[in-house]
């Protein structure tokens, strides 16, 4: 047997659930899991990773969309496979009934419970929306594809 | 079937239908659209993303 330097999966995994706290000044209210949410922005802002928390400078705008977005469903808990950990929504996340005339091309995911902080970006081709409906399917989540990966 | 559009509900049977769709590396992407007299009053996204965002985790040797 050797021993190996590594950081531990189980680690990783727990990070997804607040486990560790190496800093200050978080209190959690709850074992609750925290609310997510989706909001889109323009073609033209600059989020990226950089970002620290939602804000509505450069969020698109039109009729049926609620500055914030939508809430995401996480209904299923973050695992782990092989060294890496990783969490998926487990539902489409969908802007029913909109209409964003102004071009889109990336979506930030967000924890509404803990201070709007930022957790991830996500960008794709621009696109715009009439009287209709956008609809993010998600990727398989597991090790591979899983949308938010810790490896 | 009816459509919901800028001018409201519609008989799809009064629009010219466009549907489209491109997949990349990062995203599989279909849209529907309806126009009617040549004026776009419905238009659809559905997307499946494909790439993940991804952290890597590291120790420093001691």
């Amino acid at each position: 047997m050797a021993n190996t330097q590594a950081m531990c999966t189980s680690f990783k995994g727990e990070l997804l659930v607040g486990h560790h706290n190496f800093g200050t000044g978080v209190t959690r209210g709850s074992t609750a899991a925290d609310t997510f949410k989706a909001a889109l922005y323009l073609a033209s802002a600059t989020v990226n990773a950089s970002t620290t928390a939602f804000s509505a400078t450069n969020e698109v705008s039109g009729t049926g969309y609620t500055s914030g977005g939508v809430t995401v469903t996480f209904g299923t808990a973050p695992s782990t496979s092989g060294t890496t950990a990783f969490v998926t929504p487990s539902a489409s996340i969908a802007f029913s009934s909109v209409t964003l005339s102004t071009a889109f091309d990336a979506v930030l995911i967000y924890n509404s419970t803990q201070s709007n902080k930022a957790v991830s970006v996500h960008t794709f081709g621009s696109q715009t929306v009439t009287a209709g409906t956008f609809t993010l399917t998600m990727p398989v989540s597991d090790a591979s594809t899983g949308l938010i990966r810790l490896a | 079937m009816i459509v919901t559009t800028t001018k409201g509900d519609m008989d799809d049977s009064l629009l010219d239908k466009r549907e489209g769709s491109i997949d990349t590396s990062n995203e599989s992407t279909n849209w529907v659209e309806y126009w009617h007299e040549g004026e776009l009053v419905h238009r659809s996204v559905n997307m499946v993303l494909k790439r993940s965002v991804f952290a890597q985790g590291e120790t420093q040797q001691i």
